[in-house]
């Protein structure tokens, strides 16, 4: 089973080989096995798991099934999901059992996917390591002593070792496409509003984006077709007919115009990562894609942005944290404002803390314009720039991260060099455009390097279809790590 | 701009945290060197560029104003730290 598709994985089912509840105890089998080394799950509820599987075999059984019926995934523990432990990755939510489903988990509820489990991920998914998660760090399947990436690390991580076979992730700064180039797995960023916020726990919500992982852009088409859709509780979803995200997966590149950025390219971005990144060009040259170089000159500005106005918002979101209505309230405290305080102080880690107090500074009397406003505006200037280089190219290609994946405890001192792990990924969220990443090679230290794909506005069919036909022609995305 | 350990202070408070002086000063130091970082901003001339506020143009949507909502008072105070009689306690506000 270990390099099974969904697409496989619902013949078996369709073709009687295997029941779901066969099907979900074997991955049940493996998290039990491979968990205690990886810890990519926070929880696991293997009768929940099983009771589900049956609810699915009963509705194959009675003719009702849909493509998916039956096919587990995991969920990053950011979703909420009815009678699941929903954390979140912190200490504040570490007893916090979800009374409602995020729509992603009705959706996929309604598809007849069981869930395997909810997995590890950064506090509130401020984090490009998993390393602040209150539950530990994950650990990267193909290199243990090396971080997943982050938030969804446990998301990616579980697939990459095949706990799952897909899984479902957040994008606020990369947090799908990072973790997926880390952990060799393929991920996608929709547009800006194509998934429902909607019981998805809120960090920067003008940037939030949940999004499938999985080892295929095929898989990753098959899982969008489940997650995205209309939904009129997040206000910001958008209204638009629904897709079939598997439609453009066969179309040949020929002729297929790719831009790349100079400054994805420039100083920076270590030597194999590099290679890797040309190697695939080679690949895609021979396909019948023409490369153009474009450039971002406001990209180099998108950490700091980001920095600005992913706090702010958060600053803002977090303040429904105050131990009165749900999650950790400190023991002992003299007054309301102290159990406030005691209760933030103790129930959030460090970088959660940090973001939220540069958040509070950003938006306080006095400094909103030089900072907030600021940010806003050059935020525009971003978007301009990848609307002024689609007009001259299909689709944008580059590297989704400047190393491949970095030790464990190496930047965790120093939370600048952390942000800007994620230089290439953040400039997509803030623009909102849709973004891919998926395996492309192997870096000097035998750890995966990812290809990252840009779109305009609502082409995520495309990108599926341009990294679908990379892995007709490449296995990268098949290799499997060894995990002792 | 630099923060001084009273900003740090000041802001912990403004949010609620509640931090130690040896806390106060880590913070100190990071949020310097983030705010470093952030001041990359100020270079660029942003006069008569209009602020984006959202990824893409939309608008509030309206609904009627009816109920749609089911109670769910229990499931939802099930998981609150403290309640009785159907409300949650917090400590007293008002002598």
């Amino acid at each position: 089973m270990n390099h099974t598709s969904l697409k496989q994985l619902s013949h078996l089912l369709a073709s009687g080989q295997a029941s779901s509840r066969e099907l979900c105890q074997d991955y049940l089998d493996r998290i039990a096995r491979l968990n205690p080394v990886l810890n990519a799950f926070i929880t696991v509820d293997p009768e929940r798991t099983l009771a589900e599987a049956e609810a699915a075999d009963r509705l194959r059984a009675e003719g009702r099934a849909g493509a998916l019926t039956g096919v587990p995934i995991a969920h990053k523990d950011i979703f909420c999901a009815e009678g699941w432990l929903t954390t979140c990755g912190s200490k504040m939510l570490a007893n916090f059992v979800a009374p409602y489903d995020a729509h992603v988990i009705e959706r996929c509820k309604a598809a007849g996917l069981p869930c395997l489990g909810k997995t590890n991920m950064d506090e509130f998914a401020m984090g490009s390591s998993n390393e602040t998660s209150y539950f530990g760090p994950v650990r990267n399947p193909w290199a243990l002593q090396a971080v997943p990436g982050g938030s969804s690390g446990g998301s990616a991580a579980a697939v990459a070792a095949r706990m799952a076979p897909a899984a479902t992730g957040t994008d606020t700064g990369g947090s799908i496409r990072q973790p997926a180039a880390f952990c060799g797995i393929t991920g996608l960023k929709p547009t800006y509003g194509t998934v429902s916020r909607y019981g998805m726990i809120a960090f920067a919500s003008s940037l939030d984006q949940g999004g499938p992982m999985a080892t295929s852009a095929e898989d990753c088409a098959l899982l969008m077709n489940v997650m995205a859709g209309f939904d009129a509780r997040d206000s910001t979803s958008l209204e638009r007919p629904a897709e079939d995200y598997t439609r453009d997966l066969t179309r040949p590149l020929i002729g297929l115009r790719i831009g790349l950025p100079r400054e994805y390219f420039a100083e920076g971005l270590s030597a194999d990562v590099a290679r890797a990144i040309e190697a695939a060009l080679a690949e895609f040259r021979r396909l019948g894609a023409q490369t153009v170089e474009v450039s971002l000159p406001m990209s180099r500005l998108s950490v700091p942005v980001y920095y600005v106005l992913a706090p702010a918002e958060a600053s803002s979101n977090l303040a429904r944290y105050d131990g009165v209505r749900y999650g950790y309230r400190a023991p002992e405290y003299t007054d309301l404002t102290d159990m406030y305080e005691r209760t933030r102080a103790e129930g959030f880690g460090d970088e959660v803390k940090r973001r939220i107090m540069i958040g509070t500074y950003v938006l306080s009397h006095g400094y909103y314009d030089a900072y907030y406003l600021q940010a806003q505006k050059l935020r525009r200037l971003i978007a301009q720039d990848f609307a002024a280089a689609f007009q001259q190219c299909d689709v944008i290609l580059g590297p989704t991260t400047p190393t491949t994946a970095f030790e464990l405890g190496a930047k965790r001192a120093d939370p600048v060099e952390m942000y800007l792990s994620d230089i290439y990924t953040i400039a997509v969220n803030l623009a909102g455009l849709p973004g891919m990443s998926l395996p492309c090679g192997f870096g000097a230290d035998g750890r995966p390097v990812g290809l990252q794909l840009i779109g305009d506005y609502f082409s995520e069919a495309r990108l599926l279809n341009v990294a679908h036909q990379y892995q007709q022609v490449t296995d990268w995305h098949t290799r499997l790590p060894e995990v002792k | 701009m630099s923060l001084t350990l009273e900003d740090i202070r000041r802001i912990a408070h403004l949010a609620r945290i509640r931090i130690d002086a040896d806390e106060a000063a880590r913070y100190q130091s990071q949020l310097n060197e983030i705010f470093h970082l952030i001041e990359q901003m100020q270079a660029v001339d942003t006069a008569g560029i209009e602020p984006m506020a959202h990824a893409r143009d939309v608008y509030q949507r309206l609904r009627e104003d009816v109920v749609t909502e089911t109670n769910r008072r229990e499931a939802f105070q099930a998981v609150a730290p403290q309640v009785e009689d159907g409300l949650y306690l917090v400590p007293k506000v008002i002598e």
